[in-house]
């Protein structure tokens, strides 16, 4: 009659306090010979269908070590990570900054320049930063459904004062590097006029996300016509789901683009091998991966041609791009700026 | 005649006991909470300069952030609980019709689905291009709903909080003794009077620990808030703190806007208590079974199941939604990728340790404020001791990692123990749940044995085991289920310490969509909610035993 | 020396008072009466180990109680309700008055069965409280008090709710208990005529104070103090 609670209580409790030892003991690394390399980047990067384990595993073949990545949410995250750290910090090599990040990286004093010879190099954009590498860029874009979009908008201007297209779904710039990015493109097209243009632009705003995902999600539901994404999301359909329906629009202006650059860090035992490993990256072992891994352009030299769906993406006029001082200066005032227009 | 003295002796010292004193569980359960919320606060403090500290604090934007944060936390809070009240009462009245069980299990699905997959769900349902709109269009009417902006808050959080309000709501009709009921026959009180006099008395005693997780939850709702709130108009604190400590980095503001956050919970939680202020319990042998005068009203049956109808599909479309998008996705391609089900395990294995980890604070700060409540006759202290507990859901888990890791740091060995941490941090979060839950049956226990306990030195071990657990093991079952689902599909912990190595289910479900793969990540979407549910049930029926979900 | 002695006994609580002292032989029977708000259930509660004296002493047997916790004094409580544990077999109710953690040995269990058999409920072992009428489960109650072999036994009430007749037989199971177990009582009761039936003596309490202290049957057929005829209803 009586169940026999007690007897599988104990055996619970008896389970559960194994289930805690096993989490409490720390996993037990088996001593290598093997030099280990850290690197800090974002997690998009590291996970199966991005970039890492195919980096990995190339890398590893050719410099007999062991790559470990440690996986942050996202490019602010690795710098605030970095912060924290300080001088504490076991990354050796730093993969996912983007320039309006750089300047303020560059204050923790925690990166040692990398002394290449960027001329050599052959990167596929100018560049002259000494502490920092680029490995693969991208322009920001507003992708609309062609289903639903015949005559998208063809500049910021026509977007922003003819009223052209229709709703908008864009991220909020401050969680989020895309929505960072829209802030910076509408301040380099209108500059002083900026928040007047945010004004007008507002009640066509569907919503404002917390990050990429939510963003582009929603508009995959149908639930505005344009997104703000990256000119190389169309690929992804038309490589994966051979569809034409999203894509990019072209604005005359230009659009504004996103670098991602890598760094080595100060007083790191391993200073040969985060050596090795930028020299890896912007070499095409490395760069070729990128385009179908991490779906932006490569930066550096290529072996590989670009994936057919990548030469029918939309190619900006021109680059707009603030310097990483001006956006470290300007930042919090430009956002500040954005929320008063936003909120009215 | 002096052998009888003498065996008093013996019997009195024969068989010992070890005397924990009353206060040592609670004592210890608080130390180590007030220990990891308010260490990793200070840590972020640590370099913090006053003046900037000063300038936030006055800064008439944060005051109206405060203020739209308030009034959407206190919206949602009063919407869902007062719409959890006829929902809890029809359940209530109904208590065997088929299928209550899995309706009650399924009741506790949406507060553990990750927040993006809400978000599609709602979206799905209720969005511009959702299937309200499209049904609207179908019947000709031109008027669109708006999703975005109060209307799209509210949506999201009563989705969420609801069926939680009802879940914890249900338990207070056990309370009323059958005398009740019976007198009420003989007096021919009808539905109105029914509900102000007899169910209304014991409602008050469980609304304020109800309503003050929900508003908890609300006030700290983020991703929610932004998304379907429309803009930048709705932004909430959680913004403002992730903004400080991810952008901007300054981890003292983030603390500090932390700090305020929890001050302003614990004032209205502490509110809500006070002007709900729990009433003694009427004596009497209470009993499940319910022979209430008004079950046979006319119309009433109706209106049960309407109302029981009504929030049914309320609440099961989203999660309709989230199953149509899993089962249209590459579900073969999903399902028989290894790393999803390595991902499951340790996401089990973690919201297990979480469970535990509360469950055992958690009874810990119950027994001791019981303890105070009957024995040191200090029911204000008791209070407090709970209120602590249930706070911690408040204070955003970014900032407790955020400061334990400066903490841990020069210890070193941060990476290798992130899964501990990431238990110990989510064992905190869900540990109101354990307090809002287990602790009214504890109460009531206590009130009616504390005495016959105390006479018979019946304490400790002995107590837990002979006469607490039989009756507080189905809402203790309960919870620990709830804070393992929690912790299961929880996305926010495990991220902040970065390991990739320890690869969480809802950590793959973010990378599917950041790889553009939405089609697989519904899948995998579905793939979580159905563990969660059998997480939930599995733990719920070993627990709870045979007459749980009751 | 008398076997209680209850000194001096001092408690407060809010603005109400108690005051109290008497001693108790062995084997003695004492009924508590007087009004209701008189103090008769805090006294037992303060001899029981509930309430804290404010000053005082109380000692059984020549030791001193005043600071023990309610399971270290050798004092067993009947109370009106809630004596048993809902969920818990008779057995198990009655066993945990051997011992709280319900660890029983043989010794255990002949009590157990002993002391059912004493209040006349053997064979009870496996109902559940649910399953018994009000009587027996003051019964059961009363089984327990039984098996824990304390000396002193405090009565609040237990019997109220049940029916004259039933009280009755209570009473002489009470008479017939203090008997064979060498018991001594202490039993508050609001109908001093019954009570009358097996204590000896009594003492008066109103409004917190003790008025009256005596052989019942003095008090009761000779009441002198006005408050006490009032009480009583004697003219």
């Amino acid at each position: 009659m009586n169940p026999p609670q007690f007897k599988s209580k104990r055996t619970v409790f008896i389970t559960s306090l194994l289930w805690l030892l096993t989490l409490l003991t720390p996993p037990l690394t088996v001593a290598d010979a093997k030099p280990t390399l850290t690197i800090y980047t974002y997690e998009s990067f590291v996970s199966k269908w991005g970039p890492g384990p195919l980096v990995e595993k190339a890398f590893e073949a050719e410099c007999s070590c062991d790559l470990r990545f440690i996986g942050l949410e996202d490019g602010a995250a690795l710098l605030s990570r970095l912060k924290l750290e300080g001088e504490r910090t076991s990354a050796d090599i730093v993969l996912g900054l983007d320039t309006s990040l750089t300047k303020e990286a560059l204050e923790t004093g925690l990166f040692a320049p990398h002394k290449m010879n960027i001329p050599e190099l052959g990167l596929s954009l100018p560049w002259d930063d000494a502490y920092f590498l680029p490995y693969d860029y991208g322009h920001f874009a507003i992708i609309y459904d062609t289903q639903r979009l015949n005559n998208p908008p063809h500049s910021m201007k026509a977007l922003i004062e003819n009223d052209e297209g229709g709703k908008l779904i864009i991220q909020d710039p401050r969680t989020s590097t895309p929505g960072l990015g829209l802030l910076l493109w509408v301040k380099s097209v209108f500059g002083t006029t900026a928040p007047q243009a945010w004004e007008k632009l507002a009640p066509r705003i569907l919503t404002v996300t917390k990050g990429w995902s939510e963003a582009y999600g929603l508009f995959l539901k149908g639930e505005a016509p344009m997104v703000l994404s990256y000119t190389t999301s169309p690929a992804y359909h038309m490589i994966a789901e051979e569809s034409d329906r999203y894509q990019a629009a072209d604005f005359a202006e230009g659009h504004y683009a996103q670098i991602e650059v890598a760094g080595k860090t100060v007083n790191r035992p391993q200073s040969k091998l985060a050596d090795d490993f930028l020299a890896f990256m912007v070499s095409p072992r490395f760069q070729d991966l990128i385009p179908t891994t991490n779906w932006m352009f490569p930066a550096g030299r290529t072996e590989k041609p670009l994936p057919e769906a990548f030469n029918k993406l939309v190619r900006p006029v021109r680059t707009l791009h603030f310097t990483p001082n001006e956006v470290a200066t300007h930042r919090k005032e430009w956002i500040n700026e954005w929320l008063h227009s936003m909120s009215r | 005649m002096d052998q009888r003295v003498a065996s008093l002796h013996e019997s009195l010292t024969g068989r010992s006991q070890l005397r924990v004193p009353g206060w040592l569980p609670g004592g210890l359960s608080l130390l180590v909470i007030s220990l990891i919320l308010f260490a990793s606060l200070s840590a972020l403090f640590f370099n913090a300069q006053l003046a900037s500290l000063t300038t936030t604090l006055f800064d008439p934007y944060l005051l109206r952030v405060l203020r739209f944060t308030l009034w959407q936390a206190s919206l949602s809070t009063l919407l869902s609980v007062l719409l959890a009240i006829p929902v809890a009462r029809a359940l209530a009245r109904r208590t065997t019709f088929r299928g209550r069980s899995v309706l009650l299990l399924l009741l506790g699905l949406p507060v553990a689905t990750p927040v993006i997959v809400v978000i599609f769900g709602i979206v799905e349902i209720y969005g511009n291009n959702g299937t309200l709109n499209h049904l609207i269009r179908l019947f000709g009417f031109s008027f669109q709903v708006n999703l975005y902006g109060l209307t799209g808050i509210l949506i999201a959080h009563l989705f969420f909080n609801m069926p939680l309000a009802v879940r914890m709501l249900l338990p207070a009709w056990n309370q009323i003794p059958d005398e009740s009921w019976r007198l009420a026959s003989q007096l021919g009180m009808k539905s109105g009077s029914l509900f102000k006099l007899i169910e209304w008395p014991v409602l008050r005693r469980v609304l304020p620990g109800s309503a003050g997780i929900i508003f908890l939850l609300c006030f700290a709702s983020f991703a929610i808030v932004l998304v379907l709130g429309g803009g930048p108009r709705a932004t909430t604190i959680e913004v403002a703190i992730y903004q400080a400590l991810r952008f901007d980095f300054e981890p003292s503001k983030a603390a500090l806007l932390a700090l305020i956050q929890l001050v302003i919970c614990t004032l209205t939680v502490a509110l809500l208590h006070h002007w709900l202020r729990t009433l003694p319990l009427s004596s009497g042998l209470a009993t499940t079974s319910q022979n209430r005068p008004d079950l046979n009203q006319p119309g009433s049956r109706l209106i049960d199941f309407g109302i029981i109808l009504v929030a049914t599909t309320f609440v099961a479309l989203p999660l309709l939604a989230l199953v149509r998008a899993g089962l249209t996705g590459p579900v073969l391609s999903v399902i028989s990728d290894q790393s999803l089900w390595s991902a499951a395990l340790n996401s089990l294995m973690i919201a297990i340790a979480a469970a535990g980890i509360a469950f055992s604070l958690g009874m810990a700060l119950l027994t001791t404020s019981r303890y105070l409540r009957f024995h040191r006759k200090q029911p204000n202290r008791s209070e407090l001791l709970e209120l602590s507990g249930s706070l911690t859901l408040v204070v955003p888990p970014m900032v407790i990692a955020t400061g334990l890791f400066s903490l841990l740091l020069p210890f070193g060995f941060v990476f290798d123990w992130g899964l501990v941490l990431v238990a110990m941090i989510n064992g905190l979060m869900v540990l109101p749940y354990v307090i809002r839950l287990v602790g009214p049956a504890l109460l009531a226990n206590g009130e009616h044995y504390h005495h016959l306990c105390s006479e018979l030195g019946i304490r400790g071990w002995h107590q837990f085991k002979l006469i607490d657990w039989p009756i507080i093991r189905h809402p203790a079952a309960f919870s620990m289920g709830l804070c393992a689902t929690l912790s299961f599909g929880d996305l926010g912990v495990v991220a902040l310490f970065g390991t990739h190595d320890a690869m969480t289910l809802p950590l793959l479900l973010y990378h599917r969509i950041g790889a553009y793969q939405f089609e697989a990540a519904s899948v995998t979407a579905l793939i979580l909610a159905l563990l969660c549910l059998v997480v939930f049930g599995v733990i719920d029926l070993l627990i709870g035993g045979r007459r749980a979900l009751h | 020396m008398p076997f209680i002695e209850l000194e001096a006994l001092c408690y407060q609580r809010e603005d109400w008072q108690l005051k109290a002292a008497f001693n108790l032989e062995r084997g003695e029977c004492l009924a508590v009466i007087g009004p209701s708000g008189a103090g008769k259930s805090t006294l037992l509660s303060l001899i029981a180990g509930f309430e804290r004296l404010i000053s005082g002493s109380i000692r059984i047997n020549g030791r001193d109680y005043t600071t023990a916790e309610p399971a270290d004094r050798p004092v067993t409580s009947l109370f009106q309700e809630h004596n048993l544990f809902a969920h818990l077999s008779v057995k198990k109710n009655v066993g945990l008055g051997r011992d709280p953690g319900l660890r029983l040995n043989q010794k255990d269990h002949l009590a157990i069965d002993q002391a059912l058999e004493a209040v006349g409920l053997s064979g009870y072992h496996h109902r559940l409280p649910e399953s018994l009428s009000g009587g027996e489960r003051q019964r059961v109650a009363l089984a327990r008090c039984l098996c824990r072999e304390h000396p002193l036994m405090l009565l609040d009430e237990p019997f109220a709710a049940l029916d004259p007749a039933l009280r009755s037989e209570m009473r002489g199971l009470i008479h017939q208990l203090i008997k064979s177990h060498d018991l001594t009582v202490i039993m508050v009761s609001h109908h001093p005529d019954e009570a009358a039936e097996i204590a000896s003596s009594g003492i008066f309490l109103h409004q917190g104070e003790l008025k009256a202290k005596g052989l019942m049957s003095d008090l009761l057929n000779n009441p002198q103090l006005p408050l006490l005829r009032a009480y009583l209803g004697v003219s």
